[in-house]
């Protein structure tokens, strides 16, 4: 009988990012649950070199998937990869993260280890059960799985860092074949601005029609900068061609969960509630005091974009200049 | 070289602004239903590589309720050139892994009948919203497979290269065909259904496949097949009221909305 929560931790691009610790924060939410044990797995093409930084955060014990032909994504060999650790493991709750690369690997392994599968779980209830956005983020489902082994995506922004706290738990490397692949990568192209990834980011600044053009982006791009948060935007503002389709939150775009969401000339459709309505703070900047975004907000401000934005800004770094003498 | 392209589509609420029903079940009863939004992007992938290479054909797959079949219509509309309808009611309550199982079991069957080269799916469904069943279908298949497509670079009779979007830049990956690509929306713009596409796809008649056709059992298939279920429903928790940040001028707001977000440890 499988016996233990396995946290899979993916390094992207041979490094670890600081959400990875999200996974053994809600692993360790599911083993206290189940009343199982907690173990992690790094999977990689430098594995090794990355589990001394896991050993240390909850985990009973590290498993490290090394392999060449890990040092870049594909489905197969990772998905042969994890399921590898997952059988060491003997683990009953295999936990991913719910981006691209944890989503495919999540779909993956749930054939290949006959399990049910959720993905993007926002909480973990103490029978084991869990919840999960449904609609579109109109409902939330409470998801229960009837096999014996489950895979799931935790949401990002959701679960509690694990902190490197205590004595490091045992390393030990786990060898698999990778076998013939019927998929090859070929190579990778990063993007050119150091542009802060939606997806994770602990802060938000979304822009939709109300700016009126790529030109009313300029002012929001700059309070974005003064905060340290990642651009959004609206489907209208995305189909009028201001900004590319990578900003777009909503439904059709992407789900975030930041502390802080702050939209700027954004209605509040319920297409992009979709993909915002669980964030922390939400500010709404606004000419209409009664469109449903200012209805819904925690703090609504009213008034012009063009000439609320520039003051908001000079007010964040005139703050940040005192905070941080030079 | 032609290529036999499926594009698997689903059948939708056409809104996702829906309640819960006294027992916690989403209610739905009455929505109409659509082609799932992100599939509309995988017909126009399927249609435009079908043009590219003559004599391709681009075949639309669902599993769904008699209802369903509208969505194959939808694709055929848009320029598909048939479609398959899997269905039966031991095909109902079923989650990503019953029905990547019948999608597999229904691509065996196509490949069987004609090798099959590509198969696109959407980014994911509107109601479960998962983005799986691409990959999980390619997995019971032991094809090859990626997620979050933006284009198809290449595509001949063995392989297919394309870009796939991660969150921090593109990877080229080249995949052995057949193999199964789900699609993101910048991979194209869709067509609006054309008026010769709309007069076949009312002509259209589509092979009814049940799970005993497929050679599925009814263990596998519906809610029985299921891995995991949604046991119930509800409303996400209500938000606190807001505050409303007043001022005379913008400027006296501009600083108010900055004291408040230091107050609360967000700057
Ligand atoms: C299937 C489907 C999927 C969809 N998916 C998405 C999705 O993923 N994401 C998404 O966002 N939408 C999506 N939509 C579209 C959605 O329904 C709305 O059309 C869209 O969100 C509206 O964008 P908006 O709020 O920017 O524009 P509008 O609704 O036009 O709102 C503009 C706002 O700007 C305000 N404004 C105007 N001028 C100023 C000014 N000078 N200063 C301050 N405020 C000003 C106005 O008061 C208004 O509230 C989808 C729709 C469908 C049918
Ligand atoms: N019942 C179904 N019939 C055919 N294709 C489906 C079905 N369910 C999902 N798909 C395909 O799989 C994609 C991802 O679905 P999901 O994993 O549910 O988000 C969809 O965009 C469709 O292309």
């Amino acid at each position: 009988m499988a016996n233990g929560i396995l946290v899979v931790i993916l390094p992207s691009r041979g490094t670890l990012s600081p959400s990875s610790y999200e996974l053994l924060g809600a692993g360790k939410a599911l083993a206290d649950a189940l009343k199982q044990p907690l173990l992690a797995a790094v999977v990689g093409g430098n594995a090794a070199a990355l589990a001394g930084d896991v050993a240390s955060r909850g985990a009973s014990k590290v498993l490290a998937v090394e392999h060449s032909s890990l040092t870049n994504f594909t489905e197969e060999s990772y998905a042969k990869a994890a399921a590898a650790a997952v059988a060491k493991a003997d683990a009953s709750r295999v936990i991913l993260p719910s981006t691209i690369a944890g989503r495919s690997l999540a779909a993956r392994l749930a054939v290949l280890l006959k399990a049910g599968l959720a993905t993007d779980v926002v909480e973990i209830l103490p029978d084991g059960k869990v919840r999960r956005g449904y609609y579109g983020g109109n409902l939330i489902a409470e998801v229960e799985f009837k096999t014996p082994v489950a895979v799931l995506t935790v949401a990002p922004m959701t679960f509690p860092r694990a902190e490197a706290a205590g004595a490091a738990a045992p390393i030990e490397a786990v060898s698999f074949e990778p076998g013939s692949s019927v998929s090859e990568f070929v190579s990778f192209e990063g993007e050119t601005s150091r542009e802060i990834d939606l997806g994770a980011a602990e802060k938000v600044v979304s822009g939709g029609a109300g700016l009126g053009s790529a030109e009313g982006f300029k002012p929001l791009f700059e309070l974005a900068h003064a905060l340290g948060a990642a651009v959004g935007a609206s489907r209208r503002a995305v189909d009028s061609g201001w900004i590319p389709y990578k900003h777009q939150v909503g439904l059709t775009g992407r789900t975030v969960r930041p502390k802080l969401y702050v939209a700027v000339g954004i209605s509040g459709q319920i297409q992009h509630l979709a993909g915002m309505a669980a964030s922390g703070t939400i500010v709404a900047i606004n000419s209409d005091k009664d469109c449903p975004l200012m209805q819904m907000a925690s703090i609504a401000v009213q008034g012009e974009y063009s000439e609320l934005l520039p003051l908001i800004t000079a007010e964040i770094k005139a703050r940040k200049g005192h905070a941080v003498p030079a | 070289m032609a290529l036999n392209i499926i594009v698997c589509v689903k059948s939708t609420p056409s809104t996702v602004n829906v309640g819960v029903d006294a027992d916690g079940k989403p209610k739905i009863a009455g929505v109409p239903v659509a082609l799932n939004p992100f599939d509309e992007f995988a017909v126009e992938a399927a249609v435009r590589l079908k043009e590219s290479v003559p004599g391709s054909t681009a075949t639309a797959l669902t599993v769904g309720p008699d209802a369903a079949a509208e969505v194959l219509r939808e694709a055929i509309a848009r320029g598909a050139d048939g479609g398959v309808h899997v269905t039966g009611p031991e095909f109902e309550g079923g989650d990503s892994y019953a029905t990547s199982l019948a999608l597999s079991a229904a691509l065996k069957k196509l490949h069987a009948e004609k090798p099959v080269s590509l198969v696109l799916f959407g980014k994911n469904t509107s109601d479960a919203g998962a983005g799986v069943v691409g990959t999980q279908t390619a997995a019971w298949l032991d094809w090859a497979s990626v997620c979050a497509v933006k284009k198809l670079e290449a595509v001949d009779e063995t392989s297919a290269t394309v870009l796939r979007q991660m969150e921090d830049g593109v990877d080229t990956v080249k995949l052995k065909l057949p193999a199964c690509v789900s699609t993101i929306k910048e991979i194209n713009e869709p067509r609006l259904p054309s008026l010769k596409g709309k007069m076949a796809s009312k002509k259209a008649v589509f092979p009814k496949w049940t799970a005993s056709d497929l050679g599925l059992q009814p263990a596998q298939t519906g809610a029985a097949g299921a891995g995991a279920v949604v046991v119930k429903a509800a409303l996400p928790p209500a938000r606190p009221a807001g505050l409303k940040v007043e001022g005379a001028t913008a400027a006296e707001k501009a600083a108010k909305l900055v004291d408040i977000l230091v107050e609360r440890k967000l700057i």
